[in-house]
């Protein structure tokens, strides 16, 4: 990476005023932390420290290039809990879906992976990613509906006045609510549930069988008697299954 | 003063003249010495590869050059030890479980209070299929197999320079040395090479096919074969290795192979002729699939006729048939894969009858990367990519020769091959079709999926 910077001549370090060429233009090698790099750098940075002390920090590690492209990328990882080399295969991942270089996902970039097609809720899974009235989804949406099935922190401290994680439990479910419960009214009626299970069923089934398998399952799960399923009635009916290791997915590295 | 003028003047006319009289002599020595050097060239060219390679003869230049290679990428790739970003690109993004849709609900469903032999829906199925879904978002089976693998470490060409960016000095240094002798030596021998082999195909075919039918027609056709394909291969610089010869393809039969590029044919038909089967092209291809007709027979099909299924069985049954034909060479997938797997066969080659002889062949990425992605570049271009790569080096098994068994169908035929072919180069065996590249998924994938889920909700005696 060639970096080119300018520091203005009247920069102020420990109370001396100095004159600075324009234009600095540093080699520095970077992708790879061993030593011969970090040598480099750091010889650089001394000599130019008092220019160069926030510039710098930024060049170790690898794959910053890519890193460096996306916008509010520390915010991002903050915010799902993603590691740097995560986000990175990510980035590529979207790219790789986003054939015509748009910098955003439409619905159709999504159905053109072979593989979700066989899946029977595919368009609801597609849904899930496009908030409501938007029809494009940009790098930061997508990972932040990717990072609802990172594996839960075990060891995350609770900080007081802390949102919600966004793989916890209580957000995996409530993603989960949210694929029976398209017009997001807070409730699975009775017509929602009969939706659902006519696109993960089709042809398969009759729908008598349908509407006694929807009715049987509201009655087991409805507790207040309203003849459909609340986010809460949902969370109580499946407090027994292990929702960490059904609803995560595993990052490699 | 005024002396001094008309003496300046004078002798500037003289230097002028004779800055011309120079300036000419130059020219006509340097034409007189591009023509020289042309010559040169052409005999080079002539003595050292053409004649050999001709003529099957080895003479270490490749050799020499494959090892000298060999050293600069090891020297190269010693200095990336360090770096950890390789082993994930090889592995993939995620960690799949390799569980049925079955034993993943099941595991569901265990963990609520009531027991469910029967099978009912409960709300936590949605899990299973939301969680294949994501998987699928972030890393797919099919859609990585239709583009160029990724390397472990940089080779020192320019287009596999995805994720190693600015490394060190030497390197660059290194690369720019690379670039200057692919494109200016290595190019404009490859150019050469490959016209000489191509006009040589067709002027050599030609002149065999005036000949009368004969054993002696046929010996020939073979030799001007082998020796055009030799030439082009020399032309990709290609090394390849040939394992199990004892295996290889007879006269009536079919030989069958996983496909990664155009260049597949040149690299099997350095070894043996096949016999071709394709469609009718216009231009230079349809000038080389003319005269190729004519000094043996190939089976080229106009594109009406593809279409027909019946036909083209019919005529490739009474190919096989003859005895006296060279066996035919089929690329079952139907398309272009990158060589990290095989994709599925169509059953079309596999209900002709006859021997079929599978053929694995298996590139190595480090030198040059053969695969043709047709959706990115076109035949040109690729050509192009594949004479400025260092070069091509791949292993080709012969396999045994297998028949179909009594009551087997020609589908469970066709995976049974392509198992072999799979395991014996170390690819994938995917079932997949490779016609995925362009067209969409059929319905019938996602059916299968949902009948699986009905039996597991209703019971067996419902589905239908």
């Amino acid at each position: 990476m060639i970096m080119f910077f300018s520091s203005p001549s009247d920069v102020k370090n420990n109370g001396h005023r100095r004159f600075f060429p324009y234009c600095h233009i540093i080699l520095i090698p970077r992708g790879v932390s061993g030593h011969e790099s970090g040598g480099i750098t750091t010889f650089f940075a001394r000599r130019f420290h008092h220019v160069t002390d926030h510039s710098c920090a930024i060049i170790m590690g690898s794959g910053d290039s890519t890193l460096s492209k996306i916008p509010n990328v520390e915010e991002l990882m903050e915010e799902t809990g993603f590691s740097p080399a995560h986000v990175v295969r990510l980035y590529e991942r979207f790219q790789a879906l986003d054939k015509s270089k748009k910098g955003q996902l439409s619905r159709k970039d999504f159905e053109s992976i072979k593989e979700l097609a066989t899946n029977p809720i595919r368009d609801r899974i597609i849904g899930a990613f496009f908030a409501q009235g938007q029809e494009m989804v940009d790098f930061h949406t997508f990972v932040r509906i990717l990072a609802h099935f990172r594996p839960v922190d075990k060891n995350r401290p609770k900080k007081a006045n802390m949102q919600e994680p966004v793989n916890s439990r209580t957000s995996k479910l409530r993603f989960a609510f949210q694929l029976y419960d398209q017009d997001n009214d807070g409730k699975i009626s009775r017509n929602e549930l009969l939706q659902v299970l006519r696109t993960m069923l089709e042809m398969q089934v009759t729908d008598e069988q349908l509407e006694s398998i929807a009715d049987r399952t509201i009655q087991e799960a409805d507790l207040d008697g309203d003849n459909a399923i609340s986010f809460d009635e949902f969370r109580k009916s499946l407090e027994k299954v292990n929702i960490d290791h059904k609803m995560s997915i595993r990052f490699l590295r | 003063f005024f002396f001094l003028v008309p003496n300046r003047l004078y002798k500037y006319d003289i230097v002028v003249k004779n800055l011309e009289r120079a300036w000419d002599g130059i020219m006509d020595e340097s034409w007189d010495l591009t023509f020289a050097v042309v010559k040169a060239w052409f005999s080079v060219v002539v003595t050292f590869i053409m004649l050999p390679a001709m003529f099957g003869v080895s003479l270490g230049i490749t050799e020499l050059y494959m090892k000298i290679l060999w050293a600069t990428l090891r020297i190269q790739k010693e200095r990336k030890k360090q770096e950890v970003l390789n082993a994930s690109l090889a592995n993939g993004i995620i960690q799949r479980d390799d569980g049925s849709m079955e034993q993943e609900i099941g595991e569901l469903r265990r963990c609520r209070p009531k027991s469910l032999a029967g099978g009912e829906f409960t709300l936590s199925d949605i899990f299973y299929f939301s969680r294949k879904g994501i998987e699928s978002i972030v890393e797919d089976e099919v859609t990585q197999r239709f583009s160029s693998e990724e390397l472990a470490s940089w080779n020192l060409l320019t287009r596999t320079n995805n994720n190693f960016h600015y490394i060190s000095l030497r390197l660059t240094v290194i690369w720019g040395l690379g670039v200057a002798i692919r494109y200016c030596i290595l190019l404009p021998l490859r150019i050469t090479l490959a016209a000489i082999g191509l006009s040589w195909l067709v002027i050599g075919t030609t002149l065999v096919g005036l000949l009368p039918s004969s054993r002696m027609k046929n010996w020939l056709s073979e030799l001007v074969h082998l020796m055009c394909y030799r030439i082009c291969a020399r032309a990709l610089s290609a090394t390849i290795h040939y394992h199990n010869k004892e295996n290889k393809p007879r006269k009536g039969g079919i030989c069958v192979a996983n496909h990664t590029s155009p260049i597949d044919v040149v690299i099997l038909a350095n070894d043996g002729c096949y016999a071709m089967v394709g469609q009718v092209h216009g231009g230079l291809m349809g000038v080389l699939q003319r005269s190729m007709v004519k000094s043996c027979p190939h089976v080229w099909f106009e594109r009406s006729e593809m279409k027909d299924r019946h036909l083209v069985t019919t005529r490739l049954r009474n190919h096989v048939a003859d005895k006296e034909k060279l066996p035919i060479l089929i690329f079952p997938e139907g398309t272009c894969i990158n060589n990290t797997s095989v994709m599925m066969f169509k059953k079309g080659s596999f209900e002709i009858g006859g021997r079929i002889y599978p053929v694995t062949i298996k590139y190595d990425p480090q030198f040059g990367d053969a695969f043709w992605n047709s959706g990115k570049y076109n035949m040109v271009s690729y050509l192009l990519r594949m004479m400025t790569s260092w070069a091509i080096v791949c292993n080709v098994w012969y396999l045994p020769a297998v028949e179909r068994q009594e009551g087997e169908d020609a589908v469970h035929f066709a995976n049974r091959v392509k198992s072999a072919i799979a395991r014996q180069g170390g690819l994938e065996d995917l079932s997949w079709d490779g016609g995925l590249k362009r067209a969409k998924v059929k319905d019938t994938y996602k059916e299968q999926q949902q009948k699986k889920y009905s039996s597991m909700i209703v019971g067996e005696d419902s589905s239908d």
